[in-house]
C-alpha cells in the first residue's frame, strides 16, 4: 500500500541522522537488546505499580497468557516477512474454539482435528487468493475473515441444542501448569518457537519466506515457486491461529463468538513491536516473541493501574503506537 | 488496418467501455438488485425503499469515508471507531436537545470528526509504522473513547432530527435518507473532486513517489484525505443517530470491515488512484439490501456477512484472475 514509503523518506532520513554514535549504531544491530530491555523496563514497571507482585507465579501466570498470543504472532510473522498482512486469525481462532467446544462429544481428537481444519481451509483459501490470483493480503483476508465470522454465526444458530464443553486436556493446555509453576501451552509455544526460529533461519522454506519478501520479481526469475512459498506460508498461518485458538478456549473454558477478537492487534502488534517489517524481508520471530511477552506485560500493568476497562484500551492502543513508531525511528 | 492502428483504436475504446462500467454499471446493478427484491417480493414498496435507505445510510458514509483514503493511496481500519465516536457523542449531548440545539451539536461533532480524521492521518504521516497498522491501533483507541463516552447503549436525539433521515418529506418513493445521502456527498466530494485537492488525492493515490517528484507535497495530501474520512465517518456516526435514536458504543465494529467490502464492491482499486465515491456509496445500498432480500427469501439473515465476506473475495479474486490472463497473454 505505501511501499514506496520508503523511498520518499530516504533523503530525509540521510540528511537528518547524521553519524550515529557507537550506542545507537550497537542498538541498531542489535534491536533485539533493546526489546528485552525493554521488556525488562516493563516488569520493574509491574514491580513498581504494586511492590512484591513480581514473583514466580507471576512470571508462570504471564509465560501462560502470552502463549497464545505467541503462537498467533507466530502465524503472523510469516505472513509479515513476506510483505502480507492476515486479519483473518481472529476469526480461524475463534472458528477452531468454537468448532472443538461443540464437537467434544464426538471424541476429543476429532474435535481437535476439526478445529485445526478451520485454520487449514481458511488459510487455503487465503493462500490460493494472495499466491495463485495475486490478491492483496489485506482484503482477501478481511473477505474471509467476514466470512468465516459469519458462517460461524450461522453455525451457532443451528447448535443452540448442544452444549458447548471443552475437552480436559484442552483446559489443562490453557491453563493448567506442570508442578504447578511450568504452564502446559509452554510446551506448546516451546516447539513452535524453536520450529519458526531455526525453520526461518535454517531451513530452505525458510529463507525463500525472507527471499518472496524481499523481492518477489527477483524470486520469480531465479526461478522460486513464489506461488508454493506465498500458499504454504497463508496455510501455516491459518494453522496456527487454529491453534491459538485452542489454547484461549481452554484457558476460558467457554467459547464464545468473539472470543478471539481481542486478539487481532495484538497479534499484528507483537510482530510490529518485535522489529519484523510489514513491507516483508526483515525480521523475525525471536523480536516476535519478545513482542508478545511485552504486551502480556503491558496488559498486567494496565490491569494493575486499577483503571476502567475503556480507558486500559486506550492507553493500550496509545502504547503499542509509541513503541511502534519509537521502533520505527530507531531501525530508519 | 495494421495492428498497431488497431491496438490505438482498441485501447481508447476499452477505457470508454471500462470507464462507463463503473459509472453506469453499479446503478444499473442496484436497479437490477431492487427489480429482483420486487420480484421475489411484489409487495416491496415505497415503505420498503424508505427503510433500505434508512438502514444504508451510515455504511454509505463509511464507504464514503473509506473510499476517499483508499484513493489517496491508505486504508482506513479505524473508521467504524470514528462513527461509534461520533454515534455516542452525538446520543449523549442530544439527549434533551431540542431540535436547533441538536443542529448545533451536529455541526460541532463534524468538526470533531475533522479533528479525529486529522490526528489519524498526521499519525499515519509522522510516526513512518505502515497505515494499516496505525489504524487497526488507533481504531481501538477511538473504540475505547466511544466507551468512555457511554459505558452501554443509551442516550437519544429529538425527534426533529431523526426526522432528518426517517420518512419521506417530498416523495413517498424519495426517502429523506436518500436526500441526505445525495446532498452530503455532493457537498463533500464534489467541490473536492473538481478542485486541486482531488487531483492530488488521485496523484498520490496512482504513485507517490511520482506525484512527490512532481513537486506534490504527499504528506498533506495523505493527511487531508484522512480529515475527509473523518468528515465522513462524523456524518456516519450522525446519521447512525438518526437511523438508531440511540448510541451504542460498539454499533461501529460493523462499519471498518463493510466499508472495504464497499469499496471493493464499488470499483476502487485498493492500491489507490483508481475509483470513485459513486460506486462504494451504491455498493453500501447494495449490500443492506442482501439482509433484506435473504429475509424475503426465507433464508437466515445471518448469512448477509457470509455473502459480503464471500462477495468481496470473489470480486477481488475475479480482478486477480483476470490480470493473471492477461499477463498469460
Amino acid at each position: 500500500m505505501n511501499a514506496c514509503a520508503a523511498d520518499l523518506k530516504a533523503p530525509a532520513g540521510a540528511t537528518r541522522g547524521a553519524a550515529p554514535d557507537g550506542i545507537q549504531a550497537f542498538l541498531r544491530a542489535n534491536t533485539i537488546v533493546v526489546l528485552i530491555l525493554l521488556l525488562a523496563a516493563l516488569v520493574v514497571g509491574v514491580e513498581v505499580a504494586r511492590p512484591g507482585t513480581v514473583n514466580s507465579t507471576w512470571l508462570s501466570n504471564t509465560l501462560l497468557f502470552a502463549a497464545p498470543l505467541g503462537v498467533m504472532a507466530a502465524g503472523q510473522t510469516l505472513v509479515m516477512l513476506t510483505g502480507g498482512i492476515d486479519l483473518s486469525v481472529a476469526s480461524i481462532a475463534t472458528g477452531s474454539a468454537y468448532l472443538l467446544a461443540t464437537n467434544a462429544s464426538h471424541g476429543s481428537v476429532a474435535a481437535v482435528l476439526l478445529g485445526s481444519l478451520v485454520g487449514l481451509v481458511v488459510g487455503a483459501v487465503n493462500g490460493v487468493g494472495v499466491a495463485v490470483l495475486g490478491v492483496q493480503p489485506l482484503v482477501m483476508t478481511l473477505g474471509t475473515g467476514l466470512m468465516t465470522g459469519g458462517m460461524l454465526t450461522v453455525y451457532s444458530q443451528k447448535m443452540l441444542a448442544s452444549e458447548p464443553r471443552v475437552p480436559e486436556f484442552i483446559q489443562a493446555l490453557g491453563a493448567g501448569k506442570l508442578y504447578g509453576a511450568i504452564p502446559y501451552d509452554l510446551f506448546l509455544w516451546a516447539p513452535v518457537a524453536f520450529l519458526m526460529i531455526f525453520g526461518l533461519a535454517r531451513s530452505g522454506f525458510g529463507r525463500l519466506i525472507y527471499a518472496v519478501g524481499d523481492n518477489r520479481q527477483a524470486c520469480k526469475l531465479a526461478g522460486v515457486r513464489v506461488w508454493q512459498v506465498l500458499l504454504l506460508d497463508y496455510i501455516l498461518c491459518g494453522l496456527f491461529a487454529a491453534v491459538a485458538g485452542l489454547v484461549l478456549v481452554g484457558g476460558t473454558n467457554a467459547a464464545d463468538l468473539s472470543l478471539a477478537d481481542a486478539y487481532l492487534l495484538p497479534s499484528v502488534a507483537a510482530v510490529i513491536i518485535g522489529g519484523t517489517s510489514i513491507f516483508g524481508g526483515r525480521g523475525g520471530y525471536a523480536g516476535t516473541i519478545v513482542g508478545a511477552l511485552i504486551l502480556t506485560v503491558l496488559t498486567s500493568i494496565l490491569t494493575l493501574l486499577d483503571a476502567p476497562e475503556p480507558v486500559k484500551q486506550i492507553l493500550y492502543g496509545a502504547i503499542i503506537l509509541a513503541l511502534a513508531a519509537a521502533y520505527a525511528r530507531l531501525t530508519d | 488496418m495494421n495492428v498497431q492502428s488497431a491496438t490505438r483504436m482498441a485501447s481508447p475504446l476499452r477505457r470508454v467501455a471500462a470507464r462507463n462500467l463503473t459509472v453506469l454499471g453499479m446503478p444499473a446493478l442496484l436497479v437490477a438488485a431492487l427489480a429482483f427484491t420486487r420480484f421475489i417480493h411484489p409487495e416491496f414498496g415505497a415503505f420498503d425503499v424508505q427503510s433500505l435507505a434508512l438502514g444504508a445510510l451510515p455504511l454509505a458514509m463509511a464507504a464514503a469515508a473509506q473510499a476517499i483514503v483508499v484513493l489517496s493511496g491508505g486504508i482506513d481500519l479505524s473508521v467504524g471507531s470514528l462513527i461509534a465516536v461520533s454515534n455516542v457523542m452525538a446520543a449523549s449531548a442530544m439527549q434533551h436537545a431540542s431540535f436547533a440545539q441538536a443542529l448545533g451539536i451536529a455541526t460541532l461533532i463534524l468538526a470533531a470528526g475533522l479533528v479525529q480524521g486529522a490526528i489519524n492521518g498526521v499519525v499515519v504521516v509522522v510516526s513512518r509504522i505502515p497505515d494499516v497498522v496505525v489504524t487497526l491501533t488507533t481504531g481501538f483507541i477511538w473504540g475505547g473513547i466511544a466507551l468512555l463516552i457511554l459505558e452501554k447503549p443509551g442516550g437519544g436525539a429529538p425527534q426533529g432530527f431523526l426526522d432528518l433521515a426517517a420518512g419521506s418529506a417530498l416523495s413517498p418513493w424519495l426517502p429523506n435518507a436518500l436526500l441526505l445521502l445525495v446532498v452530503s456527498v455532493t457537498l463533500v466530494w464534489l467541490p473536492i473532486k473538481r478542485s486541486r485537492l482531488g487531483l492530488l488525492l488521485y496523484a498520490v493515490g496512482s504513485d507517490k513517489v511520482a506525484a512527490f517528484r512532481s513537486g506534490v507535497d504527499v504528506n498533506s495530501t495523505r493527511i487531508l484525505a484522512y480529515v475527509v474520512a473523518g468528515a465522513f465517518s462524523a456524518l456516519g456516526g450522525l446519521t447512525l443517530t438518526m437511523t438508531t435514536g440511540i448510541g451504542a458504543p460498539l454499533a461501529g465494529a460493523y462499519y471498518t470491515l463493510s466499508s472495504v467490502a464497499a469499496i471493493v464492491i464499488g470499483g476502487v482499486r485498493l492500491a489507490g488512484g483508481r475509483g470513485g465515491v459513486l460506486g462504494p456509496v451504491i455498493a453500501a445500498l447494495l449490500l443492506t439490501l442482501i439482509p433484506t432480500d435473504l429475509i424475503f427469501l426465507d433464508i437466515d439473515p445471518n448469512y448477509g456477512q457470509v455473502i459480503q465476506g464471500t462477495l468481496i473475495v470473489l470480486v477481488v479474486m475475479a480482478g486477480g484472475f483476470v490480470s493473471v490472463l492477461q499477463s498469460r497473454k
